[in-house]
This record gives C-alpha cells, structure tokens and sequence, in this order.
C-alpha cells in the first residue's frame, strides 16, 4: 500500500505536464471556489472502501467542460468507483473514507454544507444495466421533476419531447408514452435512461460503461449520440471497450491499480501514449 | 448417441435423486390427501344440514328399547349409521341407526338410536310435514286441521296446504312487523330516553343542572313514555294474534298435539319432493343461515351477525396491521444501522409471532380494554359510569388485539420485499436527485406492495381464524346490534360482535343440545373457511395485479 502511493507520486506530474492549473498542494490549501465553471477537479483524491481497502491512490486530474472523457483500464483499477464520486453515489456504501479533494465547478463536493441532493440535480448519471423504473415511459423521464415539485403539465410535456430527442428515442415511442417502460428493448431501455438522466437539464453526464450490454447496432445509437450530447454536457464515460473510448471521448484517462497512469488527449493516447503501460494496455500487449 | 447412453441406462428409478424426488412426493401427496380428507369431511357435514332428507317410518319388533313412549313405531331422518362400541356374545359388531326424530317438545329429546335389530318395517309415509319452528327445534307430524278463529280446516280439505302457507306467510309478515316495532321504534325510543337520562346525569356531574332543564327532560321523558305505551300496545296486540290460528299435527307415536301457526316459520313435505324441489330447498336454507339471525341458543337460523363480525373485524385488522406493519419495516430495513441491537429487535419481532395467541388477548384485555378504553370513559364518556362504553371488550379492541398478533407476519414479509428491490432501481432515483425518502416513497414501496399483500394474506388468515384471545376482548354468543347499522354514528367500534370460530366453538361445546348443533358446526366452520378463501383471493388477486405492473426483467 506504501509503496504504490509512493509510486504514484513520482507519476502524477509526469502524467499530468500540460497541466494549466495551480500546483495541486495550492489547491489543497485553497478553500474557496477556484474559477473554472463545469470543470471537475481531482487533487490528490484517495479512496477506500474499508479503512484497509484503498481502491484509488492520489488521483489528480482536470476535466474540462462540454468534452468527453473517456476512463479506461482493466477491471477493478477504480474508474466506475472514481465517476461514482462525482455524484457521491458512494455515500450508500457503509464505512467509506476519502482524502484529498474533488470539485465541480468550484464547489468541493464534500463540503459538509453541502447538500449532495442539489450536487447530484446538476450530474445526470446512466448506469451500466439500464434499469428503467416501473413505471410508464413519460414518468420515467419526468421523474426528476416530479420529485422537485414540478406539476405543470405544460413543461413536463416540453421535458418529455425535448429529453427523448436529445436521447434519440422520441421518433420510436412518441406514440406510446404512457406504456410501461419495461416493455422496451435493451438499447431503447438504456436511451430512456440517458433521457431520464439529461431530462433535468444537467451540467454533467457520467456514464458508468453504457453500452456494456447492448449490441453492436443500439451501441452505434448511444456512441453516435454522446457525440452530440457533449455539445451541451460534459460527458464522462467509463469504458471497457477501447475502440469505443477512441471513438467517442476527446480525452482519455488510463488507470491502473486504483492509479491513474496516463490522461491526455485521446489521439495522442492511441497514437502515442507517454507510458509504456498505457501502450502495452492499448496495443493489448498487456502485463 | 453414445454421448447419452448413460443417461438413458438409468431411466429404471435408480437415477442419482430419484428416490429422493419419490419420498418428497409422497409426502406432499399424504399432506394433500389430509387436507382433501378435512375438507370432504367438513363439506358433507356441512352440507348435510340443508339438504332435506327423506323421512323414514320405523316399525320397530316388539319390546324394542328404543320405542318412543310405548310406540311401537316412529317417524324420523336418518343422520349417522355406525357399529356400537360394545359387541354381542359371539364378538359380532352390533350396527345402529341414528334418527332425528325432532318434536324436543312432545319427546323431551331430538334424536334416537336404533339397532339394526330391533327394526322390523321402513316405509316413508305420505303427506309427512316437516316444519321449522321459533321453540324446541323441527316439528315433524300428520297434518290434522287448521284451527282458526272462523272455524277449522280439515287435512282433506283441498285447499289445506294453500291455506297453511299462507298463514305461515301472514304470521312471518307479522312476526317481522313486531321485531320492527320493539328492535326499531321502540328501540329508538329507549335510546332516546337514555340520551335524556345522560344529558340530565351530565349536567349534575357539570353542576350545571337547572331546575328548568329538568322538567324540561322530565317532560320530554314523558312523552316518549306515553309514545312508548303506544307502540307496547300494538306490539302486544300483533303478539297476540300470532296466537289465534293453531295447526293441529298428529306424531307418529300416535299422540295428537298443536301449536300456534305464528310458531311456524316454514314447513315443507319431504317424502314428496322431487330432486329439484330438493335442490331449490337446499339453496333456499343456505341462504337463510348466510342471512338471518340465530335462534334458539345459536343452534337454529341463521349466522349472518357471525360472518358479519367476522368480515368487520377482519377489514379492521388489515386497516391497522398494515401501515403499522410497514413502516416498522421500513425503518428496519431502510434507516436503521444494521447492527446487533437491529439483529435483536428482529429477532424479538419472529418471537413475537411464537407468543401463544391468549397471552395476547390477555394484553388487549389489559391493556386496550381497561387501560385505554378505560381512560376514553373516564374522559368522554364520564356520565355514563359505571357503565363501560369503551372500556369493556369491543370490535375495536379486538381488531387491535389481533393486529398486534399478526404485526410480524406483515414486517417479515415487507422486509423481505423492501430487501428485493434491486439496488439498480435506488441507484437511478437517487442519482436523479430524489432524496432517501422520495426513493423509497416513489420506487420502494411500489415495488414492495406484492410482498406487503403476502403478508397481509397471511396475517389476514390467521386473524379472521383466531378465537381464544377474542374472548377476552370482545367476543359474544349473541350480539344485538352490528357494528355498523343505520344509527348514527353508523360505525359502532365499541359494540361487542360475533364471530365464526367463536360461534363454532360455542356451538360445539356451549350448546344445550351438541348432537342437534353439530351439523351447525361443520356449516359455519365450511363458512369460515370460505370467508377466508374469499378474503384471501381478494388480496391475491390485486396482488397479482400490481405483480404484473411491476414485473420487471431488466432490474
């Protein structure tokens, strides 16, 4: 456990050098906002599931607004539990602990001041498995709505339409809003879901491995679709498939071991990654 | 094919298993044969008691001792055929015959025991009426004459059977006249004067008793009184012409005897009856125990305040027991830490579900009954001391009683549905901004309804079917009154009720004649059980509606 964090400080810099911010120990010190709207911080972020288990090891990273970031590793290096801090879905989990800092538009997500229900109405997030409620196709997108306290019909409508466009559904169940949404197909289902999670109108998309279950055609859908949504969203992605991270993301992040080894653009990435683990790992030439 | 040569070797019941998959079959098949052996038993018995049997003549062989007051012969139903508990000299069963020979009055006895033996004739007499009376059970006889006020009708007269119905008809319609007059308006009157009574008994308690409010109740007592004469006399008057017309029947035993017509409630001729007149009998005597009121110490007529009592007591159970039941569950399974203390409280909650149902009703009777139905008359109802009017057993109480009996079964199940719901589910509502208690109010519980209907089935069939704490808390042999009438406030919580394993039990073992009440015994058990079968097929089916909204393949 020593060890690894000890080597990953000497790789953070170095995976990190165009970096335009202030030297991560300023941030640490700094307790007000920093100025940079819609961009997540990450300094020096540590985190375990038991006070043994440490699953991310002094993460620092910049995610720049309205671009997609792609997260890529093998299983188990801590992507899909570094995304699932953003919107502190964590929290649920019994005995967790965490150092370091994370921030969202300047706002430290951990603030004790902090009200993690207004954090998570600004971060829509699609899961793996999409997992629809049981409930009609229109209550399903306005749910985040409804827990709000929105009653109008008039603008509940206006969410329904606008966020399955923006989902790329809306042509294929205009007609049968009120059916339950269970009755559709995988890659429909996992549409809902993205129209559920933008329907709120919110900053960030993070996306837990998307299309993991869905086949070549819905995934096609989805991919085609992130390319628009980063026009109003920043976009992150956890994914397993690297064909996917390089057709999608404008950034990718390579972590390892709960260490993130290499991030910077994604072309750079796949054509000439800084790393020789990131290159071993890209050209499947791995361990 | 060789591939599944192996497979195919074993096909003779030696498989790995097999045997395993035969023994557990059989005992399934010994369990379902119990249950399908009760309930034949429980439906031909019941059943029997509506169906109108032939009645049998026995001309029994001289010095017989089963001759009813020196008959030689005597008409009567057949109920049970059996073999005597004690054997004749050579070791041989000695069979014998039970009859329902009726007539309580002119007998002393309803029922007699045959041997086999001792019968030397059967014959099943002609023009034999059967007749159901209000006193001592069926009347069964001759027809003689009809003796009314302008002469009498003779058995051959051919308009006898026309002219007997219908001053059966006339008595019934009087017979239900009266019991509006004394039940209804006379009734009312009596609450009225006890409404005065207490309003005078409130103000003395208050102090505040003036002279002229006195007299002005006196007054207004006065004339109810005068009202209430009034209404005695009518009802007496009808009383008395129940009495006028008078049906002159002869037993077979010989002796000729009468009784007022008003007596009768309905008669029928069953050695002439067809298969259908029987089936139209049949039905028509079901519907009189479903509807009508008991008599004669609950051995006779109907139930209809039992399974009322029952439905009502039920329904109020499943109001408590389920939102009690749930949010314990909730805050067990969704806020509390799960630790230790969590652990033991769950433990405790199972064992609650072991703690025999008396000790229970011992509690209700403590607790709700004295205590807080004690404390509701010491503060509402002060005038009416030493009166109860909560503060003694009531449906309220007892639906409490058994709601807390039943709670557990209602939290198990609940906690196991709220378990299921997949974390898929909270993950995406929380995701979406909704806070803890939006999730589990929005996406958990609609998801766990099937499992709180579970629980509800069970906790509802154990409920409706408990007895022993009832009686400590509410539970009567005849109830006046509903708990829900006409009268306002139209829902009387605090009325005692009746209910069907009470009624079975009180039949069974509190009745003054235990071998007339036992058909009644199987017929409101077979009732009971229907009550619940219906209950419970109501819960089950909306469960499997709301299953069938909230399937779901992709959590």
């Amino acid at each position: 456990m020593m060890e690894n964090t000890q080597n990953l400080e000497e790789a953070t810099p170095m995976s990190l050098p165009s970096t335009p911010l202030p030297s991560s120990a300023d941030t640490l010190s700094a307790t007000g906002p920093v100025r940079c709207p819609d961009y997540i911080q990450v300094r020096d972020f540590c985190f375990n599931y038991t006070p043994e288990v440490r699953v991310l090891h002094d993460i620092t990273m910049d995610i720049p607004e309205n671009e997609v970031t792609a997260f890529i590793g093998p299983s188990g290096c801590g992507k899909t539990t570094l995304l699932r801090n953003f919107n502190r879905m964590n929290d649920l989990i019994d005995g967790i602990s965490h150092e370091g800092v994370i921030t969202v538009d300047g706002q430290d997500i951990f603030d004790p001041n902090l009200e993690v229900i207004s954090l998570r109405k600004r971060i829509g997030m699609v899961f793996q498995k999409s997992n629809p409620f049981p409930k009609s196709i229109y209550e399903n997108v306005v749910y985040s709505l409804r827990i709000a306290g929105q009653r109008d019909k008039n603008i509940l409508d206006e969410v329904v339409e606008r966020s399955l466009r923006g989902a790329a559904l809306w042509d294929e169940v205009k007609d049968r809003l009120q059916q339950s949404a269970l009755g559709l197909s995988g890659g429909q289902m996992q549409r809902l879901c993205i129209a559920r999670a933008i329907a709120n109108q919110p900053h960030i998309l993070l996306m837990d491995e998307p299309c993991s279950a869905l086949d070549p055609i819905a995934t096609a859908k989805i991919e085609e679709l992130i390319s628009e949504l980063k026009e109003q969203f920043t976009v992150v992605i956890v994914t397993h498939n690297m064909q996917q991270a390089a057709r999608v993301s404008d950034r990718t992040a390579y972590f390892y071991l709960g260490k993130l080894i290499e991030m910077d653009e994604t072309t750079k990435i796949f054509a000439n990654p800084s790393k020789k683990e990131t290159e071993d790992y890209i050209s499947g030439r791995f361990g | 094919m060789s591939f599944f040569h192996s497979s195919q070797s074993k096909s003779d019941g030696t498989a790995p298993g097999e045997p395993m998959v035969w023994f557990s079959g059989m005992w399934l098949a010994i369990g379902l044969l119990m249950i399908v052996t009760l309930l034949t038993v429980i439906v031909k018995n019941g059943l029997t008691l509506f169906w109108p049997s032939k009645i049998v003549r026995i001309e029994l062989v001289e010095g017989s001792a089963a001759a009813i007051q020196g008959a030689s012969s005597f008409a009567g139903e057949v109920r049970k055929r059996q073999d005597k508990s004690i054997r004749d000299a050579e070791g041989h069963a000695i069979p014998e015959l039970q009859f329902f020979v009726g007539n309580r009055d002119a007998y002393g006895f309803g029922f007699r025991y045959v041997d086999q033996a001792d019968i030397a004739a059967r014959t099943y007499p002609e023009n034999f009426l059967v007749a159901e009376r209000l006193e001592y059970g069926d009347l069964l006889g001759y027809p003689v004459a009809l003796k009314l006020a302008d002469g009498t009708v003779a058995v051959d007269a051919p308009d006898f059977r026309e002219r007997l119905r219908a001053l059966v008809d006339e008595g019934n319609q009087r017979r239900h006249e009266i019991e509006r007059i004394e039940k209804g308006e006379i009734g009312a009157i009596n609450r009225k004067m006890e409404a005065l009574k207490l309003s005078l008994r409130k103000a003395e308690l208050g102090d505040t008793l003036t002279d002229a409010f006195r007299a002005s109740v006196e007054e207004e007592t006065a004339a109810l009184q005068a009202e209430y004469e009034v209404l005695a006399k009518e009802a007496s008057s009808l009383r008395a012409e129940q009495k006028v017309a008078r049906f002159v029947y002869r037993l077979d035993t010989g002796a000729e005897r009468e009784t007022a017509i008003g007596n009768l409630i309905h008669f029928y001729y069953p050695n002439e009856m067809g298969f259908f007149g029987r089936v139209g009998h049949f039905l028509a005597e079901i519907w009189n125990f479903l509807s009508e009121d008991p008599r004669e110490a609950n051995t006779e007529g109907g139930v209809f305040p039992a399974i009322f009592g029952t439905f009502v007591m039920t329904l109020l159970m499943s109001l408590v027991v389920v939102p009690f039941g749930v949010v314990a569950a909730i805050y067990l399974r969704e806020y509390s830490k799960q630790g230790p203390l969590v652990r033991a409280v769950r433990i405790a909650v199972n064992n609650l579900a072991g703690v025999p149902s008396i000790v229970f009703g011992v509690f209700g009777l403590g607790f709700f009954v004295y205590f807080v139905g004690g404390g509701i008359d010491s503060l509402f109802y002060p005038e009416r001391l030493p009166t109860p009017t909560f503060g003694t057993g009531g449906i309220l109480w007892a639906a409490l009683t058994l709601a807390l009996m039943t709670v557990p079964v209602v939290i198990v199940s609940t906690e196991e549905a709220l378990a299921a719901v997949s974390r898929g589910a909270r993950e995406a509502s929380l995701a979406a901004g909704a806070s803890k208690w939006q999730t589990i109010q929005h996406i958990v519980l609609p998801a766990s309804v099937p499992g709180v209907i579970t629980g509800l089935v069970l906790s509802m069939a154990r409920g409706a079917g408990e007895v022993a704490p009832l009686m400590l808390v509410g539970v009567v042999k005849l109830a006046p009154t509903l708990a829900l009438d006409a009268q306002a406030p139209f829902v009387h919580l605090e009325r005692k009720f009746m209910h069907l394993g009470f009624h079975i039990y009180d039949l069974g073992f509190q009745s003054p004649d235990s071998e007339a009440a036992k058909p009644m015994v199987f017929a409101t058990t077979l009732l009971l059980i229907a009550l619940v079968v219906v209950l419970n097929a109501t819960a089950i089916l909306l469960r499997e509606r709301l299953r069938r909204k909230y399937a779901s393949s992709a959590f």
